[in-house]
């Protein structure tokens, strides 16, 4: 499809592409192009200006810092998060995860900093990281900031990266004695989730984040609190999650109605649940 | 190669590719959508549109190795890079093993998803020469094939990685 006449630039410098995101009006950062370009096509975005981050390679950088958190440039592609040794050896749930998203080109081309700053309320990561509590920084004309996942995801389509800003890394605290899981059902297998869910347990409260049932990803904060202190067993677990599904006002579309969404909701954060206490330490 | 520079953005741009081992350097606005720079400037038309939203596959090329939808990438993106598409399978006018198998075990019938087929095969078998069925169908999950049903595909792909092709 031919697209709307767009200008493009590929800087090489971070501080060239905040500068160039806050020269030019309706420029947007163009990461893996994997949902920028359907909404280009589709004429529901049509940016005037791309800056491509291609060429920032400090942004694809994952590492693992001092303190034992994981550190991933927003560049990072799904496919260098489902290889990176240091994914693997701090929080493998992000390597399992970036593993059933689309296919193959689809995980060469998406960035996990695309992933979160599109926030399809259908994405993967946005669940994943508010149960893993990420933070997200963010750097602009005016230096550089970090905030909470929580204050990171606004609504659908809208994060706290504002015109002008660019997420530069997402930081997942050290795991700890964490087991983290990740549950869905999607359309067709690694399809579009029609609901998911992400658990973290270590010992304490388990974090549970549940992801399609509105615009931001939704902690379960209810089952968190019925679940804090005490065994993680399966009757418990179940008995913590009704109720869970009623609180929440997810949407009907063609492929589930509201009220299997909230009956999915409630399934998918006890399997979650589960399997992350089976795999904590 | 580094293709950035800290400028102004433009509306086109002159870019840089090797494409199936020919350099090529042209003036490319910046809409246009790299499967289209191919069909209709490099008249490669072995790269096929299917949908146009990055879910069938039938556009998949290599890009500096990679697997990647050419409908969800702007030509001037690809600017520096080593692209490979269907037409540079063959070698010396013989058919590439994939495209031998594809065509021993009937795994194509009106052939449009096949470009994207044996481009996603032949990246599987780049980096795990010895695919398992499972693997097989997972690597080929983003390409499409409305005739086949994808039986003969799986088999065809499973002999080209044992060598089992027809001289
Ligand atoms: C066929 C298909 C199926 C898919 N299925 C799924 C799926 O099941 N689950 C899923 O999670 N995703 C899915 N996706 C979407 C995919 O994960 C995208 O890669 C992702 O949504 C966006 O990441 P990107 O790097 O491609 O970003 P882009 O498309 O390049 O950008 C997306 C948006 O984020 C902004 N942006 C990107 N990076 C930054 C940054 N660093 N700072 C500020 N703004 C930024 C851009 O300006 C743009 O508005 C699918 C995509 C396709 C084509
Ligand atoms: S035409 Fe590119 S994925 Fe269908
Ligand atoms: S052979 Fe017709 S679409 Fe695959």
């Amino acid at each position: 499809m031919l697209l709307r006449e767009v200008a493009y630039a590929r800087p090489r410098t971070l501080e060239a592409a905040v500068r160039l995101l806050g020269e030019h009006e309706d420029a947007r950062a163009l990461a893996g192009g994997q949902s920028l370009t359907n909404a280009m096509k589709q004429r529901v975005g049509s940016p005037a200006v791309l800056v491509d981050l291609a060429e920032l390679a400090e942004l694809r950088r994952i590492d693992r810092a001092a303190d034992g958190s994981l550190e991933l440039g927003a560049m990072a592609t799904y496919a260098q998060i489902v290889l990176s040794p240091e994914v693997s050896s701090t929080h493998p749930i992000l390597a399992e995860v970036a593993h059933q998203i689309a296919d193959v080109q689809v995980r060469n081309r998406g960035t996990i900093g695309g992933n979160v700053c599109w926030n399809d309320p259908t994405n993967h990561f946005p669940p994943l990281l508010a149960a893993l509590e990420a933070r997200m920084t963010i750097t602009g004309p005016n230096g550089e900031r970090e905030v909470g996942y929580d204050e990171f995801f606004v609504g659908v389509f809208m994060t706290a990266a504002g015109p002008g800003e660019l997420l530069t890394k997402i930081t997942v605290p050290a795991p700890g004695a964490c087991g983290s899981a990740f549950a869905s059902v999607p359309i067709g297998k690694d399809g579009t989730c029609i609901v998911n869910a992400a658990a973290c347990v270590d010992g304490g409260a388990p974090r549970i984040a549940i992801g399609c049932v509105a615009g931001v990803p939704e902690r379960a904060t209810g089952m968190e609190q019925a679940l804090a202190g005490g065994d993680l067993s399966p009757e418990r677990v179940r008995e913590a999650a009704r109720g869970l599904g009623q609180a929440l006002d997810p949407p009907s579309d063609v492929h589930a109605s509201a009220e299997y969404r909230r009956h999915l909701a409630e399934v998918l954060a006890v399997r979650a649940t589960l399997q992350a206490a089976g795999r904590a330490a | 190669m580094e293709a950035g520079t800290n400028g102004a953005p433009t509306s086109s741009r002159v870019v840089h590719v090797e494409v199936n081992g020919e350099r090529h350097e042209r003036e490319v606005d910046a809409r246009r959508l790299l499967v289209h720079f191919l069909r209709d400037e490099l008249d490669l038309t072995g790269t096929h549109v299917g949908c146009d939203t990055g879910n069938c596959g039938a556009c998949t090329v290599h890009l500096d190795g990679e697997a990647v939808k050419s409908c969800m990438l702007l030509a001037v993106q690809a600017d520096g890079t080593t692209i490979t598409t269907v037409e540079g399978l063959e070698e010396d006018g013989r058919l590439h093993p994939l495209q031998q198998a594809f065509s021993d075990h009937h795994a194509l019938q009106c052939g449009y998803c096949t470009p994207g087929m044996l481009m996603s095969a032949k990246y599987l078998l780049d980096n795990n020469p010895e695919p398992t069925e499972a693997e097989i169908r997972k690597a080929l999950q983003g390409n499409i094939c409305r005739c086949t049903g994808y039986v003969n595909i799986i088999e065809a792909v499973a002999a080209a990685a044992k060598g089992e092709v027809s001289a």
